[in-house]
């Protein structure tokens, strides 16, 4: 049988050793009434039909659609390299490291990676990742929680959707309260978010750059919510945090984000990879693993798995989160991706993606039937409005080949008009042409007629 | 030692102008393009990331690389976590651009290929474990766990009885269960397993009531042993108003034998990165798929992926009941569809001989072992079992000793002082797709270490000897807390 190496002859020979005669004496334990009383229906293929199967699958699929959608999620460019040493067995293959000794490589690619999310964000500690962004933010939450011991925490309207869905998820569970502030043309209300702050509050989330890529006021969140003695938590984008002022300076007490941009695909959305990052006085209430340098008996450094205490198979009950398996190949790739990029290289993704966002911008809002949402600056991704659902020109634009964005309607009511357009460094002079041809077209074919 | 010192952190190698990209030019100045951005939301400093060319980073890495384990490089025994072979035309599959290159958002109509290889797996998890419903959104076997949970607390909180907030939990239980339990502020009621090994009816009789929400297992056990009362304890759990949780990490054991749903478990969470053979990638992406009776249905992660009249897919977000979303998007899809391909390149019988094989070779290194450690429980295992270090410990050898010695022979260790229910416990999973010849090999070497505990306990007290590193001041690290680097 694939992939199974005993033969009859090994199943005879280790049968005897058992002291039993047949597989069924070594399962005597389980009663009958309790069997499968038959076999299990799944189809067998070989390894070309198999292929042959998953590349027909993979060929319906239109992955050949040229992508201006974000919503927390980017298509960047991989180098090759990156590809070459996360496939490596060595990273793919191995379990979490338990057994430092033999598990270096994964535990200073940990290190190394908490190195970069600690340089990227300004802040003190980080971990070796969470499951993706949204989780990352509602395990904030929780922390915020449980280190202020209070159940309620303010959360703008302008952070990821699907982020706060999670969010509500997790903190609903646990009786927290959860006060959403408005937004106001794609910004957090500030009037709306001073009245929500009060001495019950735990802390405030905030995205920067926010969900329509608009770049907040951070300053007056800080000093609103560290007043009442709460804590700011924000949301970044890492790419974006090599040209902006980093949490640190705003002086955010806690950091979650999405790490995909750093060299992890697009995949339909996962595996993915959340950032979570802490000023040094939260380390010991952080969720998930941390690596630390140290030294063996011989004196030569070394990395372990280190503040053990805080976790599952310590403490159980009393552990600040329940996260085992985390995302570490993808921590792998943003580790290597971080590397490879370098401190030129990161702020040069950034720029680009920042340039073609500008001009593509400029040149939608120059086009019939489309204009801005907002003058706020932005880095890689602005909000449209469009004289038609954003949805209606999502489908008009599948003809084109084209995914043009992403429907805020479908998470902010009156907003059904409002595409939300992202760039990348990946996206060339012509494939941006090709965007606002397309649009153009649409906008003078008449399907976006009965506008403004 | 050379005493030429090899640098050793990226950040090390770094000088300014070395470049490991290339990308194109800006057409404007750094200065022009960040005009656009009023100078108080932009960083002061760079974000000092390293500065090396692309051969070092290779070179860097693949050096890293190589001082890992890894289940390609030999055997990886650790109890509970299934370190099984890797099938690679499972990873060629899920890095097809078809897959690799879609974004979340896309509508759904272009991403047909991927919903149905999504569609299809939830079928073959349905048909494996026999449930009815299936959610693959959970990312992790701790996920699962907490978004099975939450469907138990949605379960009663439809039926009104919000005194129910406690889970039994057997001593023998793995960690994440009862930090699941404590993610939804609930708690545990801690039952004891008989001298068998195994959970009674009595023991989980007398601590039903009705603030028990239900009872939270795995079968087999953590001592990898057959919850032979199951069908009773599903029955007391259900009388007394509770559901039935399975910790679905020990699944390997089970395939085509028995079923969950039909032993009376109500929701139970698969780790495909375990029993479906997705790698562990030194710690994850795993991936969590939760399963659940009809009655439970409605209670799953929303979105839930459906087909339509016209065999197409799509997910459906209007789920009132729902416990909510619990992913940024649909869960860990590369895993998915590795998991697909490995169901796939085995079917119904192969994952039948992998689960006997998996029981097979357990027994077969047991029987091999059983001489020289102590083994705390005499009946016949399932996919893992527990032995004791009892022995060599009253010669001055722990447990931890042992597992570190056994690195000298290129050997992982098995899982370590887990279950907590047995004194110096190593818990020993071979899986199905180690040879006849090293289980005999890691036996070997595990007598060989027995004997040394005897003839010269500091050899196997000081192990390992022959690892990238030895022994690791853990006290000085977290006291130290170098977390990251600092120049």
């Amino acid at each position: 049988m694939h992939y199974i190496p005993n033969t009859d002859d090994d199943r005879r020979r280790m049968l005897e050793k058992i002291g039993v005669g047949s597989f069924e004496d070594v399962i005597s334990e389980i009663p009958d009434a309790l069997r499968l009383q038959r076999p299990l229906e799944i189809p067998k293929l070989s390894e070309p039909e198999l292929l042959a199967e998953i590349e027909e699958f993979a060929r319906r699929d239109r992955e050949s659609t040229l992508c201006f959608a974000g919503g927390g999620v980017y298509d960047h460019f991989i180098p090759a390299a990156l590809g070459t040493i996360v496939s490596r067995p060595e990273f793919m293959t191995a379990y979490t490291p338990y057994q430092a000794e033999v598990a270096q490589g994964t535990l200073q690619v940990i290190y190394e990676f908490q190195t970069h999310v600690c340089r990227l964000t300004g802040m003190d500690v980080a971990n070796a990742s969470m499951y993706d962004g949204a989780t990352s933010a509602a395990e904030a939450m929780l922390i915020a929680s449980s280190v202020t011991k209070r159940d309620k925490i303010v959360v703008s309207e302008t952070v990821n959707p699907l982020y706060r869905q999670v969010i509500d998820t997790y903190l609903r569970a646990r009786g927290v309260e959860i006060v959403t502030v408005p937004h106001a043309d794609g910004l957090t209300d500030l009037n709306k978010l001073e009245d929500a702050i009060d001495e019950a509050t735990a802390c405030v989330l905030v995205a920067q750059p926010n969900f329509f890529g608009l770049l907040e006021e951070i300053e007056p969140v800080e000093r609103m919510i560290h007043k009442v003695g709460g804590k700011l938590v924000m949301s970044i984008d890492p790419i974006a945090q090599a040209i902006l002022k980093t949490p640190g300076e705003w002086g955010a007490d806690i950091v979650v984000g999405e790490g995909q941009p750093l060299g992890v695909s697009l995949s339909y959305g996962g595996p993915l990879l959340g950032l979570f990052a802490a000023k040094k006085d939260l380390v010991r209430n952080m969720p998930g693993r941390i690596a630390a340098r140290t030294k063996d008996v011989d004196g030569k450094p070394g990395f372990v798995l280190t503040l053990q205490t805080r976790e599952q198979h310590i403490r159980r009950e009393k552990a600040t989160s329940n996260i085992c398996t985390n995302q570490a190949l993808c921590a792998t790739a943003a580790a290597v991706y971080c590397s490879l990029l370098g401190r030129e290289g990161i702020k040069q993704v950034a720029l680009l993606s920042a340039e073609h966002a500008h001009d593509t911008a400029n040149a939608l809002a120059a086009i019939d039937g489309f204009e801005l949402l907002s003058k706020a600056p932005f880095v890689r991704e602005f909000p449209v409005k469009c004289s038609r659902p954003a949805g209606e020109i999502i489908a008009a634009m599948a003809d084109h080949g084209i995914l043009p964005g992403v429907d805020a309607g479908r998470w902010y009511p009156g907003l059904e008009n409002v595409l939300l357009v992202a760039l990348t460094e990946k996206r060339t002079p012509a494939q941006m042409t090709r965007l606002v041809d397309g649009l153009k077209e649409l906008s003078a074919s008449g399907v976006l007629s009965h506008l403004s | 030692m050379s005493s030429v010192e090899k640098k050793q952190l990226i950040y090390e190698k770094s000088a300014p102008g070395r470049r490991g990209y290339s990308l194109p030019d800006t057409e404007r100045t750094a200065d022009a393009i960040l005009g656009d951005i009023p100078e108080k939301f932009r960083r002061t400093d760079d974000a000092r990331l390293p500065e090396v060319t692309e051969g070092q980073v290779m070179r860097h890495f693949v050096g890293l690389s190589v001082k890992n384990h890894h289940i390609d490089k030999d055997f990886y025994p650790l109890g509970s976590c299934t370190m099984k072979y890797n099938p690679k035309v499972n990873d060629v599959a899920a890095n097809l651009p078809g897959f690799r290159a879609l974004h979340p958002l896309a509508p759904d109509d272009s991403v047909q290929g991927v919903l149905q290889i999504m569609f299809e797996l939830k079928t073959y998890l349905k048909e494996v474990s026999g449930f009815e419903a299936m959610s693959l959104q959970p990312v992790a076997g701790a996920h699962g766990e907490f978004a099975g949970l939450l469907i138990m607390q949605a379960y009663h909180r439809k039926m009104g009885e919000l005194n129910r907030t406690r889970i039994i939990i057997p001593n023998s239980a793995h960690g994440t269960n009862p930090a699941s339990v404590a993610a939804l502020g609930w708690s545990t009621v801690q039952i004891e397993c008989n001298e068998e090994g195994v959970i009674t009816p009595e023991a989980v009789e007398a601590v039903m009531d009705d603030t028990v929400a239900g009872m939270m297992t795995t079968n087999p056990n953590t001592l990898g042993l057959f919850e032979k009362h199951c069908k009773e304890i599903a029955d007391i759990v259900h009388k007394g108003g509770g559901l039935m949780y399975m910790d679905g990490a020990n699944l390997n054991a089970n395939m085509g034998i028995f079923r969950p749903a039909d032993i009376g478990f109500d929701i139970m969470h698969f780790n495909l990165h375990k029993t479906f053979s997705t790698p562990h990638g030194g710690g994850g992406p795993g991936a969590g798929a939760v399963g659940v009776t009809a009655e439970l249905e409605k209670f799953l992660p929303a979105p839930v992926l459906k087909k339509n009249d016209q065999d197409e897919f799509f997910f459906d977000y209007d789920r009132p009941d729902s416990i909510g979303r619990l992913h940024s998007f649909y869960g860990n899809v590369g895993n998915m569809i590795r998991a697909f391909a490995y169901i796939k390149s085995l079917g119904g019988e192969g994952l039948r001989a992998v689960s006997e094989n998996a029981v097979l070779n357990a027994n077969y290194l047991k029987e091999l072992i059983r001489e020289d450690y102590d083994l705390p429980y005499e009946a016949h295992c399932m996919h893992e079992f527990v032995i004791s270090g009892s022995r060599q410990k009253k010669l001055g050898v722990k447990t931890l000793d042992i597992s570190k010695r056994l690195l000298d022979f290129g050997m992982h260790s098995p899982t370590n002082y887990f279950p907590l229910i047995v004194p110096e416990a190593m818990m020993i999973e071979p899986t199905e797709t180690e040879s006849r010849e090293t289980l005999e090999r890691f036996a070997a070497i595990m007598k060989q270490i027995a004997a040394e505990c005897e003839s010269d306990p500091e050899l196997v007290k000081s192990a390992p000897h022959d690892t990238p590193v030895r022994r690791l001041d853990e006290v000085g690290a977290a006291r130290t807390l170098d977390i990251q680097y600092t120049d």
